[in-house]
């Protein structure tokens, strides 16, 4: 990797400060993505302003809700009671992220800000209607992820925590790149106070809501609702693991997947 | 007395240091004044070098020295070889285009070495490195070996339509007059997919210089120190051999990838004597997908001839073999005498004809890999032996038997001369273990859950420790294939072994300590096994090929020697008649009487040398033996695969593997497991998993990490239903057979008849990749409807 200034701040406040006054500075949370980044020299930050300083990790339930701090490590949600005994599937999904020394590593709020087309958390961010508190500002789930590696985060905007409501049900399935173990294709699905949402990763761009899928769910929350749904390829992902053809197939065999865990 | 050594499931000796974190590791050896290396790559797969400008990096901070591949055409040093000459079916020799360590004019794949940068530290040598100017030329490049013969780009002058070879093995007019009088040919096409070896430790070098004895030391992972400090010594002229120590501590696996001899390690060990500096290079993850010699990559027709009665006539074989931009060390002679002469099978074929174009492509060399031309050979012929049962609606079981080889010594028509072997014996307990009968019942219950099972058999032979050296050199061979081994006994009884076999991975400080305490009746502690140091062992040709069976020969018969000499000792000090004495639970007995020596008391005797007359035995006790083979040896056996497959999705499950195989007497059956469950596990990589891909347009390679790379894991794999059978090899004392690679070149055969069979279609390439067995199913279910 190139060289960097290297700072730990104790306050969201001087990361702030420190990320506004070092010219091309990034926020570092778990490293699993930034820093394979930077060893491979496909970037070159002036500084990098470590996040781990700053308590921002922890679980909480209180009405309806689980809030996750941005800081909080992927093993942790996974194994969390709190996790597990409201909305199981998200316990699920944090357990199926990479390897061990992943889920030790990496945070809620580096995967959600990072925003790679086939990570898992985006999924359940958007499959359950997640709220993402920052810096400055409250952002819908169906607000932030804005495209591939892109979300409606701004210049210096750190991601402090992320609202979970607790569904009636919900699954993930996860269909994963033999190679990476990111999601080639995973379906979040949710039923939900507010209807059903059926969240998609790793199959485009960018995770994306599943319509039809919704619709039909709403009139029948079974596996053969969404059985007949094909998904069209036009938008999907396709290179050497997978056609597109075979990623549009796989999100609806995934999604009827999770309808069955779900109601399991 | 103690329970017998040999044959005994002892835990490894070297597990300690491994386990432990104290390995010592090429890339652990630190010299004083070291430097650090990195190396300019080429990022284009195919283009002229216009000009390099090293100034910029020169003068950055931290740089020793950058030196180019016109820096090392002026010191007069020589190109890699390839030593393997191989001749044409026309009589003309190959066709090899240079290959400097450094480029010289032209960049032939992604990752080709184009200069090196020194500097005191490894950060600054990679950032100097991005100032180092190249101006390319790009030019179009080849990837596909099926298409180099017609492709417009040529990548190396002297071998024209980018053919190295044009070679061929077997009888031709018997093989046409065999197809003439066929019921029935059955056709196959196959392609066998490239694979990146991906050794745990990645290749690293440290090259160093000593200006007082004008000598050179190289450390590096090498699975034959003596063959690398030959050809830099004989063919590249660093140094004359005696001023040139090569040393390969402890390698982190090898699998092939670390036999040749590769442009760092000889490029790190000039450059030590330009900057005056001891040179160190440990390859990046990255620069080991680059520039480790893949493996495979073979395109082939096959036919098969066939008797009215489903007697196996004749065998005909076309193969385009890609060896990528450069001939690695050993490359020309995988997909020839690795290859065709395997392609009997364990089937009494008279009549077979093999003709392998070796072709150049714009990608990392391809040289020997886990089995080198044995897989390839294997995969061809048991996917066509069973697809030809297929076709005949015949049991695969029972037509193999018709066609089995039953008596011994049998000749092939590819040169080889099988030995021995019991082919149903292996197959019969296979059958048991994987309860083939029951197979009808399992595939009903999983059609009643949706699910597709297939069941696939490879009945394998392989050849290991080539042999002997006259024949592989009549064959074009610039080497010989025997092994050294010299025991010397301490003084106090202690021995010590030198071995010219590496290990990395095999276990030699076991299983030759075995062999040793074994025969001479001493505890296993009193054994140390030396080797990967051209200055402690003499000479060796290295391990590969699963041709350890050579070197605990040689050892063996080093013993025999100790033991001849002892007995003469032995005799004089318990004043008897040297035809007396008997050797036995490590006492000299004089036979009938209580006189007896122990092992330790005689060699004392041999260094004190106070008890017999030196004019007629020499002090001391140390013997050696060059042991060359008289043959081959020929493990064989049985693997079957059964899978099931997720017609949804396209995964393919392995719910059962069974691998039984005649690796005649083992010496430690733990150990011989290990090889085959490390064999298999790479066997169904290939089959299930691993692939290397460059794109076709930008000849990049794809799979250039473990994002794209898939190398097997633990959970991709079942554990398997293993099982020996024994037939002693007759050609050496110990009756042993190679082990190495027997699961590497069965395995792919058995996964892929297993999944054709669950799909039901005849072509389908490796590997069985979800996406492309769900898009198999997908053809033909629409063919169907
Ligand atoms: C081998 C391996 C396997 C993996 N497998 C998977 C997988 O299967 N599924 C999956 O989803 N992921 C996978 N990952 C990625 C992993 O989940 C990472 O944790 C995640 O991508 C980034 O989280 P991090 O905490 O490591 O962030 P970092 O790498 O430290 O940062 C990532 C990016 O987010 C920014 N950032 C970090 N925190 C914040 C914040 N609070 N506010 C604003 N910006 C922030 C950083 O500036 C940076 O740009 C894998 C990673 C590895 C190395």
């Amino acid at each position: 990797m190139y060289q960097f200034q290297y700072f730990r701040p104790k306050s969201l406040d001087e990361a702030r400060k420190l990320y506004e006054n070092n010219g091309d500075a990034k926020f570092l949370a778990g490293g699993q993505t930034l820093i394979p980044t930077l060893k491979q020299r496909l970037a070159q930050p002036t500084a990098l302003i470590d996040l781990g300083g700053i308590a921002m990790s922890g679980i909480k339930v209180a009405g309806g809700v689980v809030t996750i701090g941005a800081g909080t490590k992927h093993f942790d949600v996974a194994t969390s009671a709190d996790v597990k005994g409201t909305i199981p599937a998200l316990a699920h999904l944090a357990g199926h992220i990479g390897d061990p020394a992943v889920r030790h590593m990496g945070t809620l709020g580096g995967s959600i800000a990072n925003n790679d087309p086939a990570a898992d958390y985006p999924a359940a961010a958007l499959g359950l209607g997640a709220t993402i508190k920052t810096t400055s500002r409250s952002i819908n789930a169906d607000d932030f992820f804005t495209g591939m590696f892109e979300t409606a985060l701004e210049e210096g905007e750190i991601v402090t925590e992320v609202s979970f409501p607790v569904p009636e049900k919900a699954a993930y399935m996860k269909f994963p790149n033999p190679a990476s173990r990111y999601a080639m294709v995973g379906v979040f699905v949710a039923k939900t106070k507010t209807g059903v949402r059926v969240a998609v990763t790793g199959a485009a761009s960018s995770v994306f809501r599943e319509s039809a899928m919704e619709a039909a769910l709403a009139k029948s929350f079974t596996p053969d609702a969404v059985a007949g749904i094909k998904v069209s390829p036009a938008n999907m992902n396709g290179d050497l693991h997978g056609t597109a053809e075979y990623r549009a197939h796989l999100v609806t065999v995934m999604a009827k997947r999770a309808v069955a865990a779900a109601i399991a | 007395m103690t329970a017998p050594v040999i044959g005994a499931s002892i835990r490894r000796k070297e597990d300690h240091r491994f386990i432990t974190g104290q390995g010592r590791y090429t890339d652990d050896i630190n010299r004083h004044g070291q430097t650090h290396a990195y190396f300019v790559r080429s990022p284009h797969a195919h283009a002229k070098l216009r000009g390099v400008d090293t100034s910029a990096a020169r003068a950055a901070k931290g740089v020793v020295g950058v030196l180019t591949g016109a820096d090392l055409a002026a010191d007069k040093l020589g190109g890699l070889i390839c030593g393997w000459m191989i001749t044409s079916k026309d009589g003309t020799p190959m066709k090899a285009g240079a290959h400097p360590a450094l480029a010289v004019d032209t960049v032939r794949y992604v990752g080709d070495h184009i200069a090196i940068v020194i500097a005191e530290t490894y950060g600054q040598a990679k950032d100097a490195a991005e100032l180092v100017k190249v101006e390319y030329e790009e030019l179009p490049p080849v990837v596909d070996p099926a298409k180099a013969q017609s492709d417009a780009t040529q990548v190396h002058a002297e071998a024209p339509r980018n053919t190295i070879y044009q070679w061929e093995i077997g009888n031709k007019p018997e093989t046409e007059a065999a197809f003439a009088k066929a019921a029935q040919i059955v056709k196959l096409d196959l392609t066998n997919n490239r694979l990146i070896p991906n050794a745990m430790e990645p290749r690293a070098c440290v090259g160093e210089y000593d200006d007082a004895t004008s000598g050179y030391t190289l450390y590096v992972t090498s699975q034959n120190p003596h063959v690398a400090r030959l050809v830099m010594s004989a063919f590249i002229g660093i140094a004359p051999e005696h001023k040139l120590r090569v040393v390969a501590p402890d390698v982190g696996g090898g699998f092939g990838s670390k036999i040749f001899i590769y442009a760092e390690e000889v490029v790190c060990t000039w450059a030590s004597k330009k900057v005056r500096r001891p040179v160190k290079w440990t390859a990046e993850r990255s620069e080991s997908f680059l520039s480790d010699a893949h493996g495979r990559d073979h395109v082939t027709h096959a036919e098969l001839a066939l008797d009215a009665d489903a007697k196996m006539l004749g065998l005909r074989v076309k193969t385009i073999a890609n060896l990528g931009a450069y001939m690695s060390t050993f490359s020309s002679s995988v997909p020839t005498y690795l290859y065709g002469t395997l392609l009997s099978g364990q089937y009494d074929l008279s009549a077979i004809y093999a003709e392998v174009d070796a072709v150049y492509t714009n990608t990392a060399p391809v040289d020997a890999y886990r089995g080198a031309g044995r897989p390839e050979a294997t995969y061809v012929i048991e996917r066509i032996v069973e697809e030809a049962a297929r076709q005949l609606k015949l049991d695969p079981v029972a037509f193999r038997r018709k066609n089995f080889v039953r008596k011994f010594p049998h000749q092939t028509p590819v040169i080889m001369n099988y030995d021995a072997g019991d082919y149903d014996a292996s197959l019969d307990a296979a059958l048991k273990l994987a309860d083939y009968a029951g197979f009808p019942a399992r595939k009903a219950a999983a059609k009643a859950q949706g699910k597709l099972r297939g069941l696939g058999f490879s009945t394998y032979i392989e050849a290991c420790g080539l042999a002997p050296s006259a024949a592989v050199g009549s064959l074009g061979a610039g080497v010989g294939l025997w092994e050294s081994a010299e025991v010397r006994v301490t003084p106090t009884g202690g021995v010590e072994v030198f071995t010219g076999a590496h290990s990395h991975g095999q276990g030699h400080e076991t299983t030759f300590a075995q062999v040793v305490a074994g025969r001479l009746g001493i505890p296993m502690e009193n054994v140390e096994i030396i080797h990967g140091d051209t200055n402690s062992v003499q000479f060796g040709m290295g391990t590969y090929g699963s041709r350890a069976a050579v070197g605990l020969t040689a050892v063996s018969r080093a013993l025999d020697k100790i033991e001849a000499k002892a007995k003469k000792i032995a005799a004089h000090v318990l004043e008897a008649s040297a035809a007396d004495i008997v050797f036995e639970n490590g006492e000299f007995k004089v036979a009938g009487t209580d006189r007896k020596l122990a092992f330790h008391e005689v060699a004392l005797n041999a260094y004190v040398a106070h008890k017999f007359p030196t004019s007629e035995i020499e002090p001391g006790l140390k013997e050696s033996v060059f042991h060359d083979p008289t043959n081959f040896t020929f493990p064989a056996g049985t693997h079957i695969c059964e899978v099931e497959i997720d017609p949804d999705t396209g995964v393919t499950t392995i719910v059962s593997f069974t691998a039984v195989d005649d690796f005649g007497n083992v010496i430690n059956p733990m150990i011989v497991e290990g090889q085959v469950q490390g064999g298999i596990a790479q066997g169904i990589g290939q089959a299930l998993l691993e692939h290397g891909v460059y794109d076709k347009d930008s000849g990049q390679l794809i799979t250039g990490s473990y994002m794209d790379y898939t190398m097997p894991r633990a959970d991709d794999l079942p554990s398997y239903k293993l099982g020996f059978t024994v037939t002693p090899c007759p050609s050496n004392p110990l009756g042993m057979k190679g082990c190495g690679e027997a699961g590497a070149i069965a395995s792919p055969a058995a996964v892929m008849n297993a999944v054709t069979d669950a799909l039901g279609v005849k072509e389908f390439n490796m590997p069985a990749t979800p996406s492309r067995v769900w898009a198999a199913i997908h053809r033909t279910r629409a063919a169907a409807e």
